[in-house]
């Protein structure tokens, strides 16, 4: 039984040999493949994966195979950077990573001096603020995210006391000083800016000064856990809050944490590209080989549709002509149609905002 | 003087909890004169006994909170206390008698060996906690501002007040108080005397664990928030007040706990949160600075 596995193994290794032999074209993605957050790596993988599978079923890219890499930085930046490294020696026509933004910035630097030409999800805004002409971004960014949720938050709660909180992080911070600016853009000028401790227990101090205040709305730069404890201790306070916040409020734990008071959580994120009627039968291929295309799968779907449409229309997979063509043309991928500005970054950032409701997130009306 | 009041509900609570776990750390010191970084940890340890106790039950079915709560607080003492006793047993015993320093290390290293042992095993991400007391009283309805105190509140303050009297009872007038407040004036003469002093400080040791057991339920669920790190800072914050007290006091230890529940509470509500940390160790400068042993400790005499 072992012996037939083993010949059916090296049969099969046998055959897929061919093909890797005849690929002329290789591109990368990079990731947390492990650690914390290989749940995301994953979702890249799946994604990439399924995308380069159906691209060589059309006939490959310039009538050549494409082959993908898969490079591990477990959100690593000294790992990212080795990572990097790695994919030049092998000759990297394009890549789409990573995934961390502190693993993007430092990976990035490696690609531009070796001619890379790179597609991220990362988010900071310093992925593409440094002025390397190989880094796009293929989602917006925190300053875009914050100027929507405060545009948001002016529009919808205009006349209500709002606090602005941060956490002191560099995302969070970040994020709530461009969620103030949106707001005042907006004519609603922030009642309180205050900052909290990430991973203290007791907010109790600053939900009364908000009560105090008279606070009805927060907005908050930041990561979930914090919210989740904020809602509880407002709640037992008897202050009842409505809080605005960035991409990572689409963690569940929230609701978990902080019970039905997570009903009343706004937050941005992409828009969820598995609703855009064109990608409808990608979603429905994923979905036949047992893949939700949930997080980052169609992102990932999307960079290599993105890769394909570039090198055909510059019909070529060298640096100079395809980043030429990236800068200034238009794309149409599962996830909408894609054109970038002067830094690289999507021309329409497309953040769009959620609420919770019952335990899941929809667009808020 | 509502926003005041509010502000002093929350900070005996948290002052509560400190005082709770800080009484752990004053009474190994009383008995052995060294401090048990791992406090902090054993604490963490028992919040985490208390989660995964709480959703065995919520798994069985069981709906009712105080049946809930009960149960999860005699499982988490008993499994803690357990924890304190094999702490002290591995990582303190051998070493009684070397120098100083040598179980100051040993209790350092045993605190990242907790840490780092909840984190491989429960994971890095934090273990929420759903919401199980939730309301409470109106205790003055003010328009614009109304004083609360929710029930879970009330639950903390009226737990440590009797824990601290019931514990101050056991220590007078016990024969384990007896032999406890022995060990402490003199462990050799203690010994002479026929006391097991071994059996005495593991003793201390599981006692002081049960407290931070009671305060680590409680913090499961007022907070409902619960990671592998949540010892760290509240151990050193419980340190603090048990050298702010007097380290060795435990009246002490509690009043110093009070306190820096207070300071935080009124220092973030009127000034700036970002630095109520500042605060609170700024102060305990102050007193170490002015009154080196503490606010109820006796200066420590030398005997010739």
């Amino acid at each position: 039984m072992k012996k037939s596995l083993l010949a059916a193994a090296l049969i099969s290794m046998g055959a897929l040999s061919p093909h890797t032999a005849l690929a002329d074209i290789t591109v990368a993605i990079a990731g947390p493949m492990s650690g914390q957050y290989a749940s995301a790596g994953d979702q890249i993988r799946r994604g990439a994966t399924m995308a380069l599978a159906d691209i060589n079923g059309r006939g490959g890219v310039l009538g050549e195979r494409v082959r993908l890499e898969v490079g591990d930085d477990a959100c690593d930046p000294k790992q990212a950077v080795s990572v990097a490294n790695t994919m030049v020696n092998k000759n990297i026509a394009f890549m789409h990573g990573h995934w961390c933004s502190s693993s993007t910035i430092p990976a990035s630097d490696v690609y531009a001096e070796s001619d890379i030409l790179v597609a991220t999800v990362s988010t900071n805004p310093q992925v593409t603020a440094r002025g390397l002409p190989n880094v796009f971004r293929i989602m917006g960014s925190d300053d875009q995210q914050g100027s929507i949720a405060g545009g948001y938050v002016a529009k919808h709660f205009q006349g209500k006391k709002v606090a602005v909180v941060d956490d002191k992080s560099a995302y969070g911070k970040g994020l709530a000083d461009e969620m103030a600016k949106g707001m005042q853009a907006g004519g609603l000028e922030p009642t309180l800016r205050e900052s909290i401790t990430a991973g203290e227990k007791d907010y109790s101090g600053l939900i009364n000064k908000m009560k105090q205040a008279g606070v009805e709305v927060m907005a908050y730069g930041g990561y979930h856990t914090e919210v989740a404890l904020l809602l509880r201790q407002a709640e037992a306070a008897g202050l009842k809050l409505t809080v605005m916040g960035g991409d990572t409020m689409t963690n569940a734990e929230l609701v978990t944490a902080a019970g039905p008071a997570a009903d009343q959580v706004f937050f941005t994120f992409s828009p969820d590209a598995r609703k855009n009627p064109d990608a409808a039968s990608v979603v429905e291929s994923f979905r036949t080989a047992g893949i939700e295309p949930e997080g980052y799968v169609l992102y990932a779907y999307a960079a290599m549709e993105l890769f394909e449409q570039v090198a055909t229309a510059a019909k070529s997979t060298e640096y100079a002509a395809m980043e030429k063509v990236m800068r200034n043309g238009k794309f149409n991928t599962v996830i909408g149609e894609l054109s970038f500005d002067d830094k690289g970054n999507l021309a329409v950032p497309g953040f769009v905002v959620y609420r919770w409701q019952g335990g899941q997130y929809d667009y808020a009306q | 003087m509502a926003f005041a009041l509010q502000q002093l509900i929350n900070g005996l609570t948290l002052g509560s909890m400190y005082g709770l776990i800080a009484i752990g750390y004053t009474m190994v010191y009383g008995i052995i004169g060294m401090i048990n970084f791992a406090h902090g940890d054993i604490f963490m340890v028992s919040a985490f006994i208390a989660v995964t106790s709480f959703t065995l039950l919520a798994a069985a079915g069981v709906s009712s909170v105080p049946l809930a709560l009960i149960f999860v607080l005699v499982v988490a003492i008993f499994f803690t206390a357990a924890y304190g006793w094999a702490v002290e047993r591995t990582a303190y015993r051998p070493l009684r008698g070397s120098t100083r320093l040598a179980p100051l290390i040993s209790a350092i290293g045993m605190s990242i060996f907790l840490q780092n042992a909840v984190q491989l095993t429960q994971g890095a991400r934090v273990k929420p906690v759903p919401p199980m007391i939730e309301g409470g009283l109106v205790l003055w309805d003010n328009p614009g501002f109304s004083v609360q105190l929710g029930w879970s509140q009330l639950l903390i303050i009226l737990v440590t007040i009797s824990l601290m009297f019931g514990f101050r009872w056991m220590l007078v007038h016990t024969s384990f108080g007896r032999q406890q407040r022995a060990c402490e004036q003199d462990r050799t003469m203690a010994g002479l005397l026929g006391i097991n002093v071994d059996r005495t400080i593991s003793l201390t040791f599981m006692i002081g664990a049960a407290l931070a057991a009671v305060a680590g339920v409680m913090v499961t669920v007022y907070y409902g928030v619960v990671d592998f790190f949540i010892g760290f800072l509240v151990g050193i914050k419980a340190f603090t007040a048990a050298v702010l007290g007097g380290i060795g006091s435990l009246p002490g230890a509690m009043l110093g706990g009070l306190l820096i529940g207070l300071i935080e509470a009124f220092w973030s509500a009127y000034l700036w949160a970002e630095y109520k940390d500042v605060a609170t160790f700024g102060i305990l400068c102050l007193v170490l600075i002015l009154r080196p042993s503490g606010l109820l400790g006796h200066p420590e005499v030398e005997k010739v």
